[in-house]
Parts: structure tokens; C-alpha cells; sequence
């Protein structure tokens, strides 16, 4: 307790784009962000207290009351729901006395809080309480978490009884295992001496440098797909005094996990990438945005960004080369999917509501605080720095004509060896399916829910490319027995909850088709109910703001196109003129009810 | 009279009419035959047919009103080439009708607000039934002092329905003419279209409010 505004300020040197650091400062010291403490960080801001609680509401683990003394956020993602989320949900109700979404058990010590996937599909399901992550949950399991809790063990205590540090890998192999099931070319072979390999990149001159990446064919990792060599000469040539270099690690699309597995096995790897990339385009400053549910590794990566510091890897005439400056920040975010979206990144890295941008501009053009800033995803600099050490010609080499190289899958699903596997792009879905031991697959989601869910009988034979089946590194897969409708209906509401709402394509439109969902599940709709929802599909796409709008549709559009029964066999046939999702029961029956409420009351 | 011996309340439609003179019939034969009813909503959208104003002279030379909101018959004689319908659907009464409209016009055009999205008395949807009806007929402060608490309720009253919904939620609507209540023009717009047989094009301009 008792941290005041006026240290968090200082802390943070009064800047307002540290809002979130502030923000997390102060609810880690008071449990919520008191009114007054806002009120505080305002004044110091010179901006007002509705302003701060502006940029709060937008996230997911900020809160402006107070709740129970821990909070516990369930992750609801459809793997779990596969591996026993009811029966773990409804203990840790029955052991904390805590309802989910509703207020604190009545002893103050217990709030329950649904949460998206928080990056752990293959080890489902999971749970952080506070910032410390619990998986593989059991009833069992959870028992005996709140029960430890409840006799006065931290979480931290709890999860870590050897009180191992937390800068250390241990700590992070400890809570949350790794899975990684393939080893190179380019990801996780051995280790590589970052040293000699940033020495040897800056023999090279930044034109050099762009060049190999854009001979090795590099296309951005993050799911669109853009050309990582054009990206960064575009960076290059544009005008500022000061350029940015992000690293996107905020991997929130429900599924995927890669992120998570390079920050901890190779978090060199990825930084010696946005070195190089800092070097071509002429940046000084690095922000790593790291999503929330890993602060786990927050500690952990800071270590390896103080050993470079040490190693003379980062900071200052970077290995005496006069002019080069860079250093890279860690900036964790506060729950929100939207924020993986680049621009939506940057203004939360700016310390505002992670409210897509318009573009153009281009945060190569304009981006972080208006400045020039290369922004690439995680696995992308950790390609980049394999490029440099073994030459764009031997990248180029692997894949198809349009995607080269290799692609991190987060596996996890029905198959008996989830994690984490490196493909070369190409590779057919069956070929994955067989390595990752796949039980009876019926369908696969790739890309997660902004992707496809595709047939394994109709798509077996197609390539994991850009130009065939896109992968952004999710690929969950589902068998026979799975209910399909309630998973697309899962990922609607995903998208529903995760939409900033700044768009109305996307905030009402995504809302009519998890009600036209509904209306399929209850046997309400028809054949024309299914066409409006694919004409309200057409709208979000095409006239949404980001890339929320513009994939969200998908769970529904895949399905119908590859499962058009699912959604048939549950169509009711209308009775006459009167539309089968218009429920008459239901629209008489509120009159009686209403009557019988009242009756009391009349005479 | 029914079997019990209670009178029998007459809808609108089956209360005895004049036939009109053959004259009448004769210079209608021919015309296409369009009808207009309210749901729950305000009539705000049948005045508006009236800011037709002059121009509805010549348009009768084409079309001829059939039913209209001003007499309030319910039901259609015949079929309808197009129906108009403002208001939303609030109670069984609004249902009924809205289908007999539904199977008794070629097109059907929803009228405004209310029509289109609930309106004005879709805001009883945020509160509740028993919360309205409480409101409107308890509490209410223009209840006369020292009456007794009373909710209409009878057979012959239609029930309201659970919550108010625009009426493309319950039948098939073709087109729909947005305002509240929608201008002039744009009902002669889009009248003068279909009497033509012209595709319907309404015009920005005259469904814009802002």
C-alpha cells in the first residue's frame, strides 16, 4: 500500500506517454487505481482524471474499484473448454465462494474474472492470479491453490516454493513449460554468439542490410504477411530526426503461443534482431510491448537486455560505432487483443486506449509519437537475426515461391504432442496433422480465430503459404467429437468483447452475428437468417478500421463454407409469412410474466 | 352475438361499409392499389404522406389508396401491390396485423423509426414489462388519487409483447424509408418509383439528418 502520485510520477519522469507503467504501478501498490491517486497522476500530467480513467477502462486488468485481495482470471478459450474448464471453473467458485464476473467472495479475499487465452493452449487449462500463472488446472489442482492462498502463502509462494529468481529461466521453466518439438534451421538449434553476429552486421552498411532481407524474401511474421525488406527501406527513407524500432509481443490471437516460447528460449535472438533492424533504418529507440499475461517474464528479459547492456550490445556508440545509439524498453500492456494490431500498439505504447489508427500513414512513416518507426513481430526479428548469420540465399532456399523460409506453429488441440513446431512453408496440413500426432481431426483452426477453420478431409493437401492456407502460427486442432458451432460461437464472442468499438462496422456487426449464432444454436433461424449474417460479414469486412473487423467474420464464413451443416441441420422451417427467428413464445410470454410479477400490487 | 350471450366486439374491417358506386370502381380499376397501416408508433409517418401535399393529386391518377392509417382498417380486401407500415411490433394485435400485411402486399416498406428499429417505444425494452406497466399504470403520477390499482387485462385487449421489435424482425420487409418521421419526399420518392416501376432510389440527401 501507500504508494502516492507523486512517486509514481517520478518514477515514470512525469511523461504521459508511461501511462501504463504508471497505471500498473499504482494498481499493483492499492490492488485497484484509487480516485484520488488518478486524481493525483492527472494533476501531475496537466491533463484531467477523466482522461487517465480514459486510457484505464480500455484495458482488461486495470480496475477503477476495488475487488477481492487476489484476482483470479480464468482463461475461456476453447482448448480449455476442451480439457476440463467447466469442472475447474465451477470449483474455484465453490472454493472461493466467488461467482465469476460478479463481486469478491464476502471475506474480501477471492475475485473471479474470465480472461481470453493468455498464450498457453497447450497446457490448458490456466489461470493467473494476479501476474503468476497456474496450468494444467484440476479441480483438484485449484483446491488446493485456495487453499494455500487462503492460509496467507502468496501466489508467488504458492507457484514458486523454491523461491527460485525470477530473472532466472528456471523461474519461467517452473511455471510454464516450453514444448518446443523441432530444433532449427532457423529457430531453436543452438546457440549463437549475438556478439559476433551484430560485430559482423555492422561491418555491413544499413543498405547492405536491407538488401539481405529483402533478397531473403522475409514476409512479416505477425499474420499479414507484408515484405520485411520494403517495410524497412520504406522506414529508412522516411523523414525524422528520431526513428523507432517495436517489437510486437503481444501475441493475443486466441491459440498461438510461439511468442512466448522465443522470449524464453531465445530472447537474444529476437533483440539482436531489432539491433540489426535499429542499425538499417537508423532507429535509436526499442520498445519490446510485451502483453500483460507474460509478466511472468518481465524479470527474465530484463536480465537479457542488462547483459547486453553489459556486453556493450545495447546502449550508447553501440561497439564503439560513433552514432549508433540504441537501447530497447520493455513496455507490458494491459489486456486487450486489439492492441496486437500495430497502430493500436503504438498508441498504447503512447499511454491512450488501443484505438486503431487510420492508414495510411504507415507507422514506418509516422508512428510511435508521429516518428518513423519498423514495428515486426517477435518471430520476425528472430528470422532476421538467422538471416544475417547464414545469408538470405540459404533463407530463400527454404519455403515456396511466395513464402520463405520457415513458420513457428503453436500447436495444440486434439494431438498428443502439443507445442511448439518450426515448418518449412509449404508443408501440407496433413503432414502437420501426422507430425503433431493428431487424434481423429475433424476440422483445423489456422491462424486461430482471425483465420480459417478448414476440413481436414477437403484440405488436407494444402500448403501451410501465404499464397494457399495463411498462418499467423495458430493451428489448433479439433476432432470429430467436437461441437463446431460452439466453437465459432466462442470465437465470435471473442471478437465481440475484444472489438475497441471506435468503428461501428465492427462493434455492431460483430454483435449480430453471435446473436445470429445464438439464433442458429436455438433453432430460430433459417436459410435467410444464414444470408444476412454473411451480408452483415460482407460489411464488417470491408468497412471496418483495423484487422479486427476484417478477419472477425471468419470463424463464421470458414464454417459455413467447409460445415454448412452444422448450421443446416439445426434450421427450423418458418410458418408462414412469420420469420423463423422471430420466437412468438417468447414475445407472449413476457405479458403473463409481467402480470404475475405485479399481482400484489393490483387489485 | 357469441354463444355465451356476450356481444361480440367488431374489428374495424368487418364493421358494415357502403359499397362504393360503380363510377368509383371503374375509374380505380387499373391503378395500382396501395395500403397503409400503423403499428405502435406515433402517426408522425402518416402525416407525413399528407406533406405529399399537392403532388398526391396527380399521383392518385396512378395509384389508389386502398386502406390507410386515417381510417384504421386493419385488413386488406384483395391484394395490395404495395404496403406501407409505421410503428413497431408492441403487442399480438401489431403481429397479426403485420402479417396479414406481409401476405397480402407484393412489397412491403417499413416507415420510419419505429418501424425500423423499435423507436421511441422500444425504450420500455431497457426496463422491462412489469417495470413499464407499473410505471404507466401504478405509480403513475396522473393516476386518479384513490383509485384502485389496476393493469388492464382482458381477453379482448391485446397482450404486449415481451419486449418491442422493429418489424423486419418479424416478417420480410422489402424496403425501408428512414426518418422520424421520414420526409415527404422521400415517401413521394419513393412512391412516384414504384408506381412508375422504377427501381427505388432514395436519395442521400433526403434520408440524412445530420
Amino acid at each position: 500500500m501507500g504508494l502516492d502520485a507523486d512517486a509514481v510520477l517520478t518514477r515514470h519522469g512525469r511523461d504521459r506517454t508511461r501511462l501504463l507503467d504508471m497505471l500498473w504501478d499504482i494498481q499493483r501498490a492499492w490492488g485497484h487505481l484509487p480516485e484520488d491517486v488518478v486524481a493525483g497522476i492527472a494533476e501531475g500530467l496537466g491533463t484531467t482524471a477523466n482522461d487517465i480513467r480514459e486510457t484505464a477502462s480500455f484495458y482488461h486488468f486495470f480496475h477503477t474499484t476495488p475487488g477481492g485481495r487476489y484476482r483470479i482470471y480464468l482463461a475461456d478459450t476453447v482448448v480449455a473448454r476442451m480439457r476440463g474448464y467447466d469442472e475447474v471453473r465451477a470449483r474455484l467458485e465453490q472454493e472461493t465462494g466467488a461467482t465469476f464476473g460478479g463481486p469478491p467472495d464476502p471475506t474480501g479475499s477471492f475475485s473471479l474474472l474470465d480472461t481470453p487465452c493468455v498464450g498457453l493452449s497447450d497446457q490448458e487449462p490456466a489461470m493467473l492470479v494476479d501476474s503468476v500463472v497456474f496450468t494444467r488446472l484440476r479441480p483438484g489442482k485449484v483446491a488446493d491453490i485456495i487453499a494455500q492462498l487462503r492460509a496467507g502463502a502468496t501466489p508467488e509462494e504458492v507457484a514458486n516454493p523454491a523461491g527460485l529468481p525470477h530473472d532466472d529461466v528456471a523461474y519461467v521453466d517452473h511455471l510454464v513449460e516450453t514444448n518446443v518439438r523441432t530444433k532449427g534451421p532457423v529457430f531453436f538449434r543452438y546457440p549463437t554468439d549475438y556478439r559476433s553476429l551484430i560485430r559482423d552486421c555492422l561491418v555491413l552498411t544499413p543498405e547492405q542490410i536491407n538488401e539481405r532481407i529483402s533478397e531473403s524474401g522475409l514476409r512479416g511474421r505477425g499474420g499479414a504477411g507484408f515484405s520485411t525488406g520494403l517495410k524497412w527501406q520504406l522506414c529508412r527513407s522516411a523523414r525524422g530526426e528520431r526513428k523507432h524500432v517495436i517489437c510486437n509481443a503481444d501475441e493475443g490471437e486466441p491459440g498461438t503461443f510461439k511468442d512466448r516460447v522465443l522470449l524464453t528460449r531465445s530472447p537474444k535472438q529476437v533483440f539482436a534482431g531489432m539491433v540489426i533492424a535499429a542499425y538499417a533504418i537508423g532507429a535509436s529507440n526499442g520498445i519490446v510491448y510485451l502483453r500483460a499475461e507474460y509478466s511472468y517474464l518481465i524479470d527474465y528479459l530484463q536480465r537479457q537486455l542488462d547483459e547486453m547492456r553489459a556486453d556493450g550490445l545495447l546502449g550508447p556508440a553501440m561497439m564503439g560505432r560513433k552514432g549508433f545509439d540504441f537501447d530497447i524498453r520493455l513496455q507490458v500492456g494491459g489486456g486487450s487483443y486489439v492492441c496486437g494490431e500495430e497502430s493500436a500498439l503504438i498508441e498504447s505504447c503512447e499511454g491512450h486506449r488501443g484505438t486503431p489508427r487510420l492508414k495510411p500513414p504507415f507507422p514506418a512513416q509516422r508512428g510511435f509519437l508521429g516518428e518513423p518507426t519498423c514495428i515486426d513481430n517477435v518471430e520476425s526479428f528472430a528470422t532476421i537475426a538467422r538471416i544475417l548469420e547464414e545469408g538470405p540465399e540459404w533463407f530463400r532456399a527454404m519455403g515456396t515461391a511466395d513464402s520463405a523460409g520457415t513458420r513457428l506453429l503453436s500447436v495444440a488441440g486434439d494431438c498428443s504432442r502439443p507445442g511448439i513446431y518450426e515448418v518449412e512453408w509449404g508443408t501440407t496440413l496433413s503432414a502437420v496433422l501426422e507430425l503433431v500426432g493428431a487424434q481423429d481431426p475433424m476440422a483445423v483452426q489456422v491462424a486461430g480465430p482471425s483465420g480459417e477453420c478448414v476440413s481436414v478431409a477437403a484440405d488436407g493437401a494444402r500448403q501451410i503459404a501465404f499464397e494457399d492456407l495463411a498462418c499467423n502460427g495458430a493451428f489448433t486442432v479439433y476432432g470429430a467429437q467436437r461441437d463446431l458451432l460452439g466453437i465459432v460461437r466462442e470465437h465470435l464472442k471473442f471478437f465481440v468483447d475484444e472489438s475497441c468499438g471506435i468503428c461501428v462496422p465492427c462493434r455492431v456487426g460483430n454483435t449480430e452475428l453471435l446473436r445470429g449464432v445464438d439464433r442458429v444454436m436455438a433453432g430460430h433461424a433459417a436459410h435467410a437468417d444464414l444470408d444476412e449474417m454473411v451480408r452483415w460479414s460482407q460489411i464488417i469486412r470491408g468497412a471496418s478500421r483495423c484487422g479486427l473487423g476484417a478477419t472477425s467474420p471468419k470463424p463464421f464464413l470458414s464454417t459455413l463454407q467447409r460445415f454448412p451443416d452444422i448450421y443446416r441441420s439445426r434450421f427450423r422451417t418458418p410458418h408462414g409469412v412469420m420469420l423463423a427467428s422471430y420466437d412468438l413464445d417468447e414475445a407472449l410470454a413476457g405479458y403473463d410474466a409481467a402480470m404475475r410479477e405485479l399481482e400484489e400490487d393490483v387489485s | 352475438m357469441t354463444p355465451d350471450g356476450a356481444a361480440r366486439v367488431h374489428a374495424s374491417h368487418e364493421l358494415p361499409a357502403t359499397p362504393p358506386p360503380a363510377q368509383t370502381v371503374e375509374a380505380r380499376a387499373g391503378k395500382i392499389p396501395i395500403a397503409t397501416i400503423s403499428l405502435c408508433g406515433c402517426w408522425g409517418c402518416t402525416l407525413s404522406i399528407l406533406d405529399l401535399d399537392e403532388r398526391i393529386i396527380p399521383l392518385l391518377d396512378a395509384v389508389t389508396i386502398t386502406r390507410s392509417s386515417l381510417t384504421d382498417i386493419k385488413r386488406i380486401s384483395g391484394r395490395c401491390a404495395v404496403g406501407f407500415v409505421e410503428g413497431g411490433v408492441a403487442n399480438e394485435e401489431n403481429i397479426e396485423t403485420l402479417e396479414h400485411f406481409r401476405e397480402h402486399c407484393d412489397v412491403l416498406i417499413s416507415v420510419g423509426a419505429c418501424s425500423i428499429w423499435g423507436g421511441i417505444p422500444s425504450l420500455r425494452n431497457t426496463v422491462g414489462l412489469a417495470a413499464c406497466l407499473r410505471e404507466a399504470y401504478l405509480d403513475s403520477p396522473t393516476r386518479v388519487p384513490g383509485s384502485p390499482p389496476i393493469i388492464p387485462r382482458h381477453e379482448e385487449i391485446p397482450r404486449l409483447t415481451t419486449t418491442v421489435r422493429p418489424c423486419h424482425e418479424v416478417v420480410h420487409m422489402d424496403y425501408f424509408i428512414s426518418g422520424c418521421p421520414p420526409d415527404g419526399d422521400a415517401v413521394f420518392s419513393v412512391l412516384s418509383d414504384l408506381a412508375a416501376g422504377r427501381p427505388v432510389n432514395l436519395p442521400t440527401a433526403i434520408t440524412r439528418f445530420d
